[in-house]
């Protein structure tokens, strides 16, 4: 099986020439985040080998990968949960464990587990205190949250009683609650109905709107598809590749090919016009950037020697994407 | 400040997690069986009824070593109530996962050790005010007689409360909850054995058992700490023969130095914590 793995170590892959962001002057302070080779290893395992990444400050960015790839890690390295093992990160403009910068920073945890002998009120206002809010900005930002998530009936009821979709939901408010530029959210719809994912859904686009950066790791591809600008694919703890959303789903094609005579070279060949080229036997498979390609690669095949059978465009999704780009043996 | 913020919460999880009503209620189940216990020895056993200094000095005997019985007691729960309580502080939020949303936020790590270390440290005072304070409350109030000392000694029976509970915060931020209980029981055991190993060795006059007691005290300090408090409650009498009639009967006194030590051992296992955790991943 042929695969192009992209290993991006460079900005200027991060922008496409089309996106009007790519117009902007590349420094320091718009970048929410940026990592520079940032690693973890545990004893013998390398959990993270190498992340390097930049997000745009004001864009909701995309983390996927399959399990344990390192996503978790990650975020932990980049919120202070664990220490790198090497490499360097900033978020906000300021190394990692900057408090002035924490103070900006949201985080809904996977596994988000509170105090559960806590109101919902008490919650979030111990949270406010830990962010350093005075007590003025707690009474008027606790009950506007706890509106938002929808939560304001159950405002003295004790987090034991919660259930998990208002758990998670409670959790959002509390990551919300410093107004931050810099939002983490890991998994935020995982526990929720179709109501709840909504609700998440309609927050991370106003908070596009106000100007927040959101970073958002998820399993649910449907969510990623419609919330996120751009998504990094991670594997192992790399980024393989980091593209625009709209590209991917809009102007990626996957092409099917079924041929006969495909060699290595012709498969190399291949590239020219398209990425992620794999071939099992008769059956190859591309990603082109347009259909425009297709009859340049039907007369390449067929001028290379090989005997096409079928050439077939298929529009893919972002789950069949994220298979052909990670693989199904990421997987743990 | 967040150490504060910290510690009203330590306070707070006690109350509502009806730890602090299990406590009050078992402590005050405790005394009044203390109580009644008292009252049976010294007024129906015909102890009340020797007249003279004689009487006066044999009652006060016995007086000071029930109030020292009632202590040791009272020292034996404010150990194992310091230790319960905080066992499952750091470890239990390190399982869950409820540290993470904490220590991301704009705090240090220390801050969040140090809340907690003073919200059992307040918790503990209130414990051992009630327990220690009614033990001799008791005893002043039946029979009218006072302890000698019984400020200084009550401080060291806290000191040794607050190294317990010391110790337990320490291994809590290391090891899990089970594992924190199991060391910190084991060490208290260790403890206690060495004091009696030590205690024998006095009596029998081996160097060897003397020393193996020592060594004890030296790895955890808490017994000899109970054994110098002892001793300063003892009355003069008694310790001029170089003893405590306590019922730890002890005769292998621990020097004040003990006291000395035992503060600084409190130190360096409070700074152990704060780095354990402010080092390892969550």
């Amino acid at each position: 099986m042929l695969r192009d793995d992209k290993v991006i170590s460079s900005i200027t892959l991060t922008l496409s020439p089309g996106h009007p962001r790519h117009l902007v002057k590349l420094n320091m302070t718009t970048f929410a985040i940026e990592t520079n080779q940032l690693r973890k290893v545990f004893g013998d395992n390398t959990a993270v080998r190498g992340l390097t990444l930049q997000v745009q400050a004001g864009e909701v960015f995309g983390f996927l990968g399959p399990n344990g790839a390192g996503k978790t890690t990650s975020i932990k390295m980049l919120l202070g949960l664990g220490a790198p093992t090497a490499g360097s990160a900033r978020l906000l403009g300021a190394p990692l464990g900057d408090r002035a910068a924490r103070a900006r920073i949201g985080f809904l945890p996977e596994h988000f587990r509170f105090h559960d002998w806590l109101s919902a009120v008490e919650f979030l206002n111990l949270h406010a205190q830990l962010y350093g809010m005075s007590p003025g900005q707690q009474r008027q930002r606790v009950p506007e949250l706890l509106e938002l998530v929808g939560l304001t009936p159950f405002r003295n009821k004790q987090l034991r009683t919660f259930s998990k979709g208002m758990l998670q939901r409670v959790g959002l408010a509390q990551a919300l609650l410093n107004r931050p530029a810099l939002v983490f959210l890991d998994e935020p719809t995982s526990g929720l109905d179709p109501v709840g994912r909504r609700l998440v859904r309609d927050i991370i686009r106003n908070l596009r709107e106000e100007g927040t950066t959101v970073f958002l790791n998820s399993h649910l591809l449907s969510e990623v598809e419609i919330t996120c600008d751009r998504v990094a694919f991670i594997k192992h703890g790399e980024v393989i590749r980091v593209s625009e959303l709209k590209t991917l789903v809009d102007g990626e094609t996957a092409v099917a090919v079924r041929a006969s005579g495909l060699t290595p070279e012709i498969l190399a060949g291949l590239r020219q016009w398209g990425q992620d080229v794999r071939a099992d036997g008769d059956h190859l498979t591309l990603t082109v950037a347009n259909d425009s390609a297709l009859p340049a690669i039907n007369r390449y095949l067929v001028t290379q020697g090989a005997e096409v059978y079928a050439l077939t465009p298929q529009r893919l999704s972002l789950e069949e994407l994220f298979i052909q780009i990670v693989g199904t043996d990421g997987g743990l | 400040m967040v150490t504060l913020i910290i510690t009203r919460l330590t306070f707070l999880e006690a109350v509502r997690r009806k730890v602090a009503l299990a406590a009050l209620l078992l402590g005050l189940a405790f005394l009044i069986l203390y109580a009644l216990g008292f009252h049976f020895i010294t007024h129906e056993t015909g102890l009340g009824d020797e007249a003279g200094p004689t009487g006066t000095l044999l009652r006060n005997q016995v007086y000071n070593f029930f109030t020292n019985a009632g202590l040791y007691a009272v020292n034996f729960l404010s150990i194992a109530m310091a230790a319960l309580v905080s066992a499952d502080t750091l470890a239990g939020e390190i399982n869950s996962g409820t540290i993470q949303a904490l220590v991301t936020k704009p705090v240090r790590r220390a801050e969040i050790v140090f809340g907690k270390w003073l919200g059992f440290a307040g918790l503990l005072a209130l414990y051992l005010l009630l327990m220690a304070g009614g033990v001799m409350g008791i005893v002043y109030l039946d029979a009218g007689y006072q302890v000698p000392k019984a400020l200084t000694g009550v401080s060291i029976i806290y000191l040794e409360g607050l190294l317990i509970m010391t110790i337990t915060l320490a291994c809590s931020s290391m090891f899990s909850a089970l594992a924190t209980g199991g060391i910190v029981f084991g060490l208290y055991g260790l403890a206690f054995i060495g004091g009696w190993v030590e205690q024998i060795g006095a009596i029998l006059k081996n160097q060897t058992a003397i020393n193996i007691g020592i060594i004890s005290s030296l790895i955890i300090p808490s017994e000899a700490l109970f054994r110098r408090a002892a001793f300063e409650m003892t009355s003069p009498v008694v310790q001029a023969l170089g003893l405590s009639f306590g019922p730890a009967f002890v005769i292998s006194v621990p020097s004040p130095a003990m006291v000395i030590y035992g503060g600084l051992y409190l130190l360096v296992i409070l700074g152990l914590a704060v780095r354990q955790f402010s080092r390892r991943d969550l």
